[in-house]
């Protein structure tokens, strides 16, 4: 299986294809996550995002390995944006390619809870007005 | 020993890292010093370790020869 692991400053969804497509693939399958205008009732104006990058590349490596224990993958993709972010920006892709749909849907989700789960990223909210917070899940 | 901060951990400490010195054999003793000098750190859900870009579990060991950060709750996606 090739893959592709990244922490970048910009994503640029226009060249996935490119990326999954594979002469024995019948699926690709993508994740984008982008910048939402609104949480919970309140106007986002922007995010920002910081990582630990050299054990965040650690974690979606290990990811990606399970990911292609698990299902039978031809190419696999994990992006992740740092910096700030705009509302409509891509700030995570994931995505898979595999002979037939099920395994790659199944893995683009596994690939993109277990980054959510594991990889050392974080978001801080940037509301109207002068507002910002780091977002910490609730357990 | 030098201890990197990320998200909220910065903010709690005021400081991108720490530099002083900790007494903390492992990795519980470490969360347990971090706790009494900064006590807002017991406002966070989870409060993780890693120890040279891993993982680590309370009875890790850590020595000033390691590469040592604080995990606040994760939320990138």
């Amino acid at each position: 299986m090739e893959k592709k692991i990244e922490i970048i400053e910009h994503i640029d969804p226009s060249v996935i294809y490119k990326d999954l497509s594979h002469p024995a693939s019948g699926g690709i399958c993508v994740f984008i996550g982008a910048v939402r205008d609104t949480t919970q009732n309140q106007k986002v104006n922007s995010l920002f995002f910081e990582a630990y990058e050299a054990m965040a590349l650690k974690e979606m490596e290990k990811i990606a390995a399970a990911a292609s224990k698990q299902w039978n993958l031809h190419r696999l993709i994990m992006q992740h944006a740092v910096g700030d972010k705009k509302v409509e920006e891509p700030v995570v892709l994931v995505g898979a390619s595999s002979a037939h749909r099920d395994d790659c849907f199944e893995a683009c989700r596994f690939l993109i809870d277990t980054l959510k789960e594991k990889v050392p990223i974080w978001k801080k909210e940037f509301f109207d007005g002068t507002d910002e917070v780091w977002v910490t899940p609730h357990p | 020993m030098k201890i990197l901060l990320f998200g909220i951990a910065k903010d709690i400490v005021g400081n991108q890292s720490l530099d002083e010195a900790f007494q903390a054999k492992n990795v519980a003793e470490l969360k347990q010093e971090l706790i009494q000098k900064y006590p807002e750190f017991t406002k966070l859900s989870s409060l993780a370790v890693a120890v040279d870009e891993e993982y680590a579990n309370d009875d890790t060991p850590i020595s000033a020869q390691n590469e040592i950060a604080i995990i606040p709750p994760v939320s990138g996606g």
